[in-house]
């Protein structure tokens, strides 16, 4: 594995600390924008805890992400005031464009990762899609490509 | 005349593209040599009017405008400065002509007191308005004072149970141990509510010092703020608060000159909807998959690492500095005799006004929606208002009399949650939102309790078969069943509330769910199985882009000649329809 590095610092920064299981997992989730199978491996490895404890907090939260990930990652609002205002469509449009079938989460060519998650938070100007840090409102199907045009 | 502009930039305005207004403005008045103090606010509540800009002149008389565009900026200003009439459809509020915006004149802002006022990364706009100075008075108290007047002030909390706040600081500061815990619940996981990201962003010192006040009242030395991670721009304003507040000396050791010290983490969520259930997020900052745990022991004997722990809601503190400095007595001066004080409001859907406000406990709905709200957003009438997200239940329009205070809302079965109000019309399928909850609380149940981990599995099959026209008239008695059980089986208020939504839709849109059941017919037109797609003959000229364009061959027709679509193949897409150019598909 050649994250070892990368990892070793962020468990010397946690080291002692109580706690600190999920922050560890999300600074190397950040790594490779996933936690594969090895860098869980190593983690429980080095912080003796054990790696049933490690997978098994990182199956619960959906921020964990045990697949390889796109460069830019799309949420799509499907929060109560979304799904009134037909969200429906909005992800429609946005799989279509993206070429998704099936299960399918990331496109071909590993630019976009599309995930339904339940509220932004930004219900006034619903329906909403974040990407990145980015957050879009008051979307329409239309708008659709063009947004994404602006990612690459 | 001494001008300033202030901007909104809360998530709401970044998403509405406050970002680039804002810019825009930088760049005009580098571009002129304007002399004015340009300034970054938060939201302000007027979500559906963002971006938001406010000019203000000598400090006092100012003109807020909305639905800004980087390009107007030149002639707003300008028209400003010399005093010239500006387009009406942009003045919101112009407190020069003193005709107040009516949104917010029937509000109490007591949480919201400074969101959209000051610039919430900085701590001297926060000392400016009477910041910490509650902390101060509260140092001089004694600790058993401070807990008598959140009692007296009757505060409830604001997190959705509304368990009274002065009573859960008294058994924390009964407990004997050497280490207590505050801890602020951030984890606003409720669909279609946005009150704490607003009062996060928008004002984050007066969280911290609700914090620190009821740390000292309790006797802890440290407190968490668990924040989810879906709100950066929160996480981001609290990090700068607690740094300004430690440099201050409001945090950390020897606070204000005497010897009592408290230390602040914040801590990110990582995406699980039970982690708002108090045991569920100990678990969790703990490092543990966040799973409830059973009570007794309650958090203010052993919580979070065994220890004596405190849990307020992010609303709940934003009240308490509010209340020390003005007195429990001002406090109930709003609200009601068993509600007192005000509630913020997060109002989303088909309503005009969406956007977040605070009003006085005890007002009508129908004023919340009608007068605040401005009523409905398209001609569709209403239809039901849904309180408490995933808890909660949808109140009809012949209940919109009742009260907003806890008994009122939990007698119609609602509850008043967290403050998410989403609005419905006609064109909203009752069945379908009842649906769409139980998928909701299915997915995030953590699945300790049986009842509700296969329970609620259970009642959506049953739901969505009968969005799907498959549902038999017996479904509704096993609905109320399942409801029962899951009710009675579960641990924490996730399950022991996930059927409110199916209960209330159950009573108070009971004709809906027949109409799925036994016609097969779902009236808001929302049901995509239940649609039917049909050629009108009239209209279709034969020309096959439909029959092209069909994923399942379900139409059939030659060139020419009118086409038709065979109802057992169709799966009901809707891609004939969106494609005729002829107008020649019906749907029904």
């Amino acid at each position: 594995m050649n994250n070892q590095k990368a990892i070793d610092g962020i468990i010397a920064k946690y080291n002692g600390k109580k706690g600190a299981l999920i922050p560890l997992l999300q600074e190397v989730q950040e790594i490779d924008r996933y936690l594969s199978k090895d860098a869980m491996r190593y983690v429980s490895e080095k912080t003796d805890v054990k790696l049933a404890q490690i997978y098994g907090v990182a199956t619960f939260y959906t921020m964990f992400r045990l697949k390889p990930q796109g460069k830019h990652i799309i949420r799509i609002c499907k929060g109560t005031a979304c799904h009134v205002s037909d969200a429906n469509s909005i992800l429609k449009q946005l799989r279509e464009t993206l070429q998704l079938e099936g299960d399918e989460d990331t496109t071909k060519n590993g630019i976009f990762t599309l995930m339904e998650v339940a509220c932004l938070g930004c219900c006034s100007l619903a329906p909403v899609m974040m990407i990145n840090d980015d957050t879009f409102g008051k979307l329409v199907p239309e708008s659709i490509s063009e947004i994404l045009k602006k990612y690459k | 005349m001494n001008l300033s502009i202030k901007v909104g930039l809360g998530s709401c305005g970044l998403a509405a593209g406050a970002g680039e207004v804002y810019d825009a403005i930088e760049k005009y008045l580098a571009e002129n040599k304007l002399n004015i103090n340009l300034q970054k606010t938060a939201c302000i509540g007027l979500c559906f009017e963002e971006p938001l800009m406010e000019i203000i002149a000598n400090g006092e008389k100012s003109i807020t405008y909305g639905q800004v565009t980087a390009a107007q900026i030149g002639d707003l200003i300008e028209a400003f400065q010399i005093g010239k009439p500006i387009p009406e459809n942009v003045v919101l509020s112009n407190f020069m002509v003193a005709s107040e915006n009516e949104n917010l004149q029937k509000q109490k802002r007591i949480v919201l007191r400074n969101c959209g006022i000051i610039n919430p990364q900085s701590i001297e706009d926060y000392l400016a308005r009477d910041g910490y100075k509650a902390l101060e008075k509260s140092l001089k108290l004694e600790r058993k004072e401070i807990i008598d007047e959140m009692k007296n002030s009757g505060l409830r909390g604001r997190g959705g149970a509304g368990f009274p706040t002065g009573l859960k600081w008294e058994f924390a500061y009964n407990a004997q141990n050497d280490k207590k815990y505050i801890v602020c619940n951030a984890d606003e996981g409720d669909p279609g509510a946005f009150m704490d990201r607003s009062v996060l962003e928008g004002d984050p010192h007066s969280v911290i010092e609700g914090m620190i006040i009821g740390a000292f009242a309790i006797g802890a030395d440290e407190g968490y703020i668990y924040c989810r991670a879906e709100y950066p721009l929160a996480i981001r304003h609290l990090k700068k608060a607690i740094v300004d507040a430690e440099a201050e000396g409001f945090l950390g050791d020897n606070i204000l000159g005497t010897n009592f010290k408290f230390k602040l983490h914040i801590k990110e969520g990582a995406g699980a909807f039970v982690c708002g259930e108090e045991t569920a997020l100990m678990a969790s900052i703990e490092g543990e998959r966040g799973m409830p745990r059973i009570r007794p022991p309650f958090p203010a004997q052993s919580g979070l690492w065994s220890k004596p722990t405190n849990i307020n809601n992010v609303e709940t503190l934003a009240n308490i500095a509010w209340i020390i400095l003005n007195g429990a007595s001002e406090y109930k001066k709003y609200g009601t005799e068993d509600s007192p004080g005000t509630k913020v409001f997060a109002l989303a859907g088909k309503i005009k006004n969406s956007g977040l406000i605070e009003v006085p406990m005890g007002i009508p709905l129908k004023d919340v929606i009608y007068g605040v709200g401005g009523g409905m957003k398209t001609e569709k009438p209403f239809k039901g208002v849904q309180l408490g997200g995933p808890s909660g239940g949808c109140v009809p329009a012949s209940l919109l009399d009742t009260t907003v205070d806890y008994a009122s809302i939990n007698k119609t079965g609602a509850i008043m949650g967290s403050g998410g109000m989403v609005v419905m019309d006609t064109g909203t399928c009752m069945v379908d939102v009842a649906k769409f909850f139980l998928d909701f609380t299915q997915k995030e149940s953590c699945g300790k309790c049986t009842f509700c981990r296969i329970g609620t599995k259970r009642m959506l099959e049953i739901l969505t078969k009968i969005t799907e026209g498959k549902g038999k008239i017996e479904d509704l008695q096993k609905l109320e069943e399942l409801s029962e059980n899951i009710i009675k089986g579960s641990l924490c208020g996730l399950g022991q509330t996930a059927p409110n939504p199916v209960l209330t839709t159950m009573k108070y849109f009971k004709e809906e769910y027949l109409e799925h059941i036994k016609e097969k017919k779902c009236s808001a037109g929302v049901c995509v199985a239940l649609q039917k797609y049909e050629i009108i003959a009239d209209k279709c000229i034969g020309c096959t882009v439909c029959a092209k364009k069909c994923p399942v061959n379900a139409i059939s027709g030659e060139v020419k000649k009118v086409h038709f679509i065979n109802q057992t193949e169709c799966i009901k897409c809707g891609i004939c329809f969106d494609v005729c150019k002829f107008n020649a598909i019906n749907k029904s």
